[in-house]
Formats: structure tokens, sequence, C-alpha cells
């Protein structure tokens, strides 16, 4: 037999197969299994009176759509890290004093510009102060003003913003406010209110806080105006509700994640605004250790190559936590938003 | 038109009060040279004839008219005596010359990054995306006053030039404009890409790519076209951020500008010097706004100001 004619029956057999199957409808399906066939269902009157139900939780799915972003994970590990060591250094064994100035045991002469070694992680700086300790202690300063600045930020901030939004009547009263203090640089009032007040942590808070919530008001205004004639708020508002109820449970949740991802910006932003101003010469005082300090003592040494570790050290710590904060505030920010909840 | 610009001249009335008042509040050390070695009653006799003992509401309207005949006043430290309107007419050609050269630089390398960029969503490594996302988050996220330090330390080993500005030697002056110019650059880059990938997925852009519209023809005669209106809205504020930028970066560098002289009289507590600075520096942003604002009404025939303005 030859391979064409074997062939040729080949596909006789398999087109009178095809013949069969057209005549005689169930033999198209015989060979399946059983589960794959369409059964008639039972009506059941347990099911038909159930109401709909999902088990989408907003949080749960800003959560899992967050922890999606593996660059971002790392990031928050990084800040969970370093916030977490900012605290455990000062305990750990073997530490030196951020502000105490080292002396040789043997010489009793000032250990100045030692450079890193196995008992100076970070060498010391110009009046001999451990840099590792200071690198640490001013990490927490810095991080405490920027803290408070935007917890004063969000609270202050959602709460004009809410009254902007909320109650008509003051409505054209804060939009003009609003348009005159937006026209003067932040920059400007920083300056101005450090070079009056003394210098100090206060003052930083201070003079950081009077321009940071006229941003977070806009942005809760505007969201808030969108939201408020919303169909749930008025049926709300005609079931009686009162104002403080609508505006924490119907208003403020939805805005939950933006208020968090402005907090997570305003904390890098205050840590470079204390540098900026420690630069000029009305920042903290130099007793007080923080990064602003530290990154204006290293630049005035960094024209020697072999004192730059003094600016380096304390700049590769402030940039990889604003780095960190910027990236996680984001990718948290994308995750909160529920059109990217699948 | 006419109420957005009585609107400027009104905030920039409201800020100069603000600021005289503030400053009235600082200790008088700030207002002569030689403090210590006065006695009280000379203290009293310069203050009169600063006219500081008057009632401030007066004050005010005394500096406001001092203010309208062009009289900056006249400086107590930093060079005692002389005009401040003099020294800043001195200072002033040189920020301008940087600003502008810096803001020029910008756009030409801000807007060729955000189009590589937005072209490079398309492809499938996304290659230049993920440089220019680099770049804008490294930017965006480190403070300036840190990454301006780190510029001049390693711009100036890698390129053999001085750390300190010249006005002759041409090649002191490419580490400053750059500092000043990459906060731009980013932010211009981050805003035209966004557009752009916006623009892009618009169903006449699809329609067109449809049609067999090569994609060089595309991105340039249609999303680049659209995109580019938005991003004048950005004019002001880059003008804002060059402007504060200057303040940190002329320091730096000792450029003989307006943002060092104000720095350096900061630290002088020269009182009459920062007062006037800080109102020139207030003045020029609350001008770059408006400005932005309506170049806003002339690139786009559909912004106006006599409608309501209902996003703001």
């Amino acid at each position: 037999m030859t391979f064409r004619s074997m062939k040729a029956a080949q596909l006789e057999a398999a087109l009178n197969e095809d013949l069969k199957k057209q005549t005689d409808p169930t033999a198209a399906y015989a060979d399946l299994p059983e589960e794959e066939l369409f059964t008639p269902a039972d009506f059941d009157h347990s099911r038909a009176e159930r109401g709909g139900y999902s088990n989408y939780s907003y949080w749960g799915a800003t959560l899992r759509a967050f922890f999606k972003n593996k660059v971002a994970v790392f990031f928050l590990c990084v800040i969970v890290v370093v916030v977490a060591f900012t605290f455990i250094q000062p305990l750990l064994p073997g530490q030196h004093d951020p502000k105490t100035i080292n002396n040789d045991p043997a010489t009793g002469v000032q250990i100045i510009n030692r450079a890193p070694d196995s008992e100076f992680w970070f060498g010391t700086n110009s009046i001999g102060q451990d840099l590792w300790a200071r690198t640490w202690a001013g990490t927490r300063t810095s991080l405490g003003i920027g803290l408070a600045v935007a917890c004063f930020e969000a609270l202050f901030g959602t709460f004009i913003g809410v009254l902007w939004g909320y109650v008509r009547k003051l409505d054209t009263f804060f939009t003009e406010l609003y348009n005159i203090f937006d026209n003067v640089p932040q920059t400007l009032v920083l300056i101005l209110v450090s070079y009056i007040m003394n210098p100090g942590v206060g003052t930083i808070i201070f003079a950081l806080c009077l321009t940071g919530w006229l941003g977070m008001a806009r942005f809760i205004r505007n969201q808030i105006v969108i939201i408020r004639d919303r169909d749930y708020n008025l049926a709300s508002r005609c079931l009686g509700t009162t104002t403080g109820r609508i505006v924490t449970k119907n208003l403020l949740p939805y805005l939950v994640s933006v208020i968090a991802l402005r907090m997570s910006l305003a904390i890098p932003a205050a840590i470079g605004n204390e540098v900026f101003v420690t630069y000029i010469g009305i920042g903290l005082p130099t007793d007080i250790p923080s990064l602003g300090n530290l990154v204006q003592a290293g630049r005035l040494l960094m024209s020697q190559p072999s004192l730059r570790y003094q600016l380096l050290f304390p700049t590769a710590v402030l940039a990889l936590i604003t780095i960190s904060l910027y990236v996680v505030g984001n990718a948290f920010a994308d995750a909160a938003d529920p059109k990217n909840h699948v | 038109m006419l109420k957005r610009v009585l609107h400027a001249l009104v905030t920039l009335c409201i800020v100069i009060v603000i600021v005289f008042v503030l400053l009235r509040q600082m200790p008088i050390e700030g207002y002569f040279n030689n403090f210590d070695k006065l006695s009280d009653a000379q203290i009293k006799v310069g203050l009169q004839q600063l006219g500081l003992t008057d009632p401030l509401p007066k004050q005010v309207l005394n500096y406001f008219v001092q203010l309208l005949h062009g009289d900056l006043g006249t400086s107590n430290k930093y060079r005692e005596g002389y005009s401040i309107a003099k020294i800043i007419a001195q200072k002033a050609p040189v920020s301008i010359q940087i600003g502008l050269i810096s803001f020029a630089v910008s756009l030409a390398a801000g807007l060729p990054l955000g189009i590589l960029m937005a072209r490079s969503t398309r492809t499938r490594l996304k290659v230049w995306d993920k440089i220019g996302t680099v770049l804008i988050v490294v930017v965006q996220a480190v403070p300036s006053a840190v990454y301006h330090l780190l510029i001049q330390l390693y711009g100036s080993e890698l390129l053999g030039v001085s750390m300190l500005f010249n006005t002759r030697s041409a090649a002191t002056w490419i580490l400053p404009i750059f500092s000043l110019s990459i906060g731009n650059i980013a932010y211009y880059a981050m805003w035209l890409r966004r557009y752009m990938v916006d623009e892009a997925n618009k169903d006449y852009i699809r329609l067109a790519r449809a049609k067999g519209v090569p994609a060089a023809r595309i991105s340039r005669n249609h999303v680049f076209r659209n995109a580019i209106v938005p991003l004048v809205q950005y004019i002001p504020n880059s003008i804002l951020f060059t402007l504060m930028g200057s303040l940190y970066v002329e320091s730096l560098y000792s450029i003989p500008g307006m943002g060092g002289l104000l720095v350096q009289v900061i630290k002088l507590q020269d009182n009459t010097m920062v007062q006037a600075l800080v109102l020139i520096y207030a003045a020029v942003s609350v001008l770059g706004l408006l400005f932005g604002d309506l170049l806003m009404a002339l690139v786009d025939p559909r912004i106006s100001f006599t409608a309501k303005e209902g996003a703001r």
C-alpha cells in the first residue's frame, strides 16, 4: 500500500464519522464526560430570596494592589528599617553620644576628622563628635519635624478644606484668601518667619505649617465640592443626618487615601526645607543634630576630598529616606484608587 | 482679564503690608551698623530718623509712598547708606541672564525628554521611559538643597572647572545653569509625557494609526500639538522654581546676583535689605503667576477670565 492510499482511507473514515455526527446530533457530544454537559437546574426558594453580596473590601483591595508593586514594597521595608533603627541605635552596645566630643584616651587630644574606622563607623567631625551617632540622631530630629508638619497639614488642611467645600457661604471668602496666599512662595514665608523668630525646632515647624496646609485645603475642597451633592449625601441630608456625621461618615472616608499620600510627600518636603533654611543660616542651632545641620557642616568641608565622607553619609541617609517616602506615597495613592482594583 | 490683573495688584499690596508689619517685629539691631557702641539716646534719634517710631499704619502708608517714588530705602549693614535700588540694579542683570538661560535650557531638554518617554511607552522595553522616570523620581524626591550640592561637588570635578562662579569664564556658567534647570527639566518631561500618553489613547489618534499615518507624523502633528497646550500652565510654576532655586544656587556658587544677595543680607541681619528683596521676589512671583494665566488665555481660546472659574 502506498502512502497516498493510506492517507485517503484515513480521510474517508474521518469524513464518515463527521457525517454520522451531523445526522445524529447526540453523537456529537457522546464522548464528552458527564460533568461537562448541561443539566436542568432545580429551583431553590431559599436562593431566590438571598440578596446580592460581594466580599470586596476597600482596604483589602488597596493593600493587595499595593503589595503587588514590588519596588514600593522594597522601599516600604527600607522606611520601616530606617525608622526603627533611629530608635534602636542609641540602645545598641558600644554607641557614642551624638553630642560628646571624643578625646583620645592616650593623649587626651580631640579626635577630629577621623576617617571611618571600626570605632567610629562614619568617622568623626571637625570637633571630634561621632558622625554615626549624629547621623541617626539627626535623622530622628528631621523625621520628627517632618511628621509634625505632615500631621498638622493633614488635620488643619482637612478641617479648612471641609469648611471651604461644604459651607457654601464661606466659599468666596476662602477662595479669595487662597488666591492671595497662594501667590506668596513658601520659601519666602519660610525665610521670613525663620529670620524673625528665634532659631529652633519649634520655629521651623511653625514656618512650615504656616503654608503647607494651603495645598491640602484646596485639594480637599475640590473633592468635597465634587461629592457633596451626590445622591447618597442628598439622601442622608433628607433623612436628617447631622452635618458633622455626613462629613465624618460620608465624605472623609472617601479622602483618606489622598490625605495619606499628601502626608507622605509632606515629610520629605519638610526635611528638604529644613536643610535649606539651615544652609541660609537661620535654621536649627548647630548643637541640635539634624540632617540639615549635618549636611551644612559637611558642605563646609567638601572641597577636601579626604573629608568628603562627612557630607556623603548624611546625604545618603537623607536621600534614602526621601526617595523611599516618595515612591511609597505614590504607589499607595495608585493602590488606593478604586479604578485600579479589579 | 482686567479682573485678574486687579487681583494680582491687590495681592501684591497685601503681601507688602504683611511683610512690612512682620519685619517691624524684628530686633532693632538690624537697623544700625554699630548698634553696640550707640547710646540709648542715639538709638532713639536713629529710629526717629528712619520713621520707625510713628504708628504702624502711618509707617505702612509712608512706605507705599516711598515705593511709588521708586525708592526701596537704604542699606544699613551690607553697604551702609547705599540706595538699595542701586545695589539691586547692579545685581539683577546676572540673575536675569542666568534665569533666562536656564529657562531656555529646561525647555530645550525637558520637552524632548518628555517626547522620548511618551514614545517609548509604545515600545516593548520602554528604556527611555524607565530612565526618565528614575530621573524624575530622584529630582522630585531628593531635596533640592542636597542635589544642588552634589552637582556642584561632582560636576566641578568631572568638568574640571572651579566650584565658584566667574562672570568672565564661560565654563563656570554650566553647573549653576544645569542645577537651576534640572528641576524644571524633570517637571516638563513628567507632564509632557503624561499629556502625550493621554492624547495618544484618544480615538482620533487610533483612527489615524489604523489609517496608516506614519507614527512620527502622528506624534508630531497631533499628539504633541495638543499635549503642549496644558503645559503652558506650568510656565509660571517653573519661573517660581527658578527664582527659589536661584536663592540657593546663587549663594552656593557665589554668583553676584539677587538670590545670593538675599542669603547674604539675612546672615548680616540687614532689615531694610531683607524687606526690599523679599518684596521683589514676592512681586516677581505674583507677576509670574499672572503672566502664566494670561498666556493660557492666549494659547487656548476656550479659556477666558470672564466666565466663572469653576475648577478653582
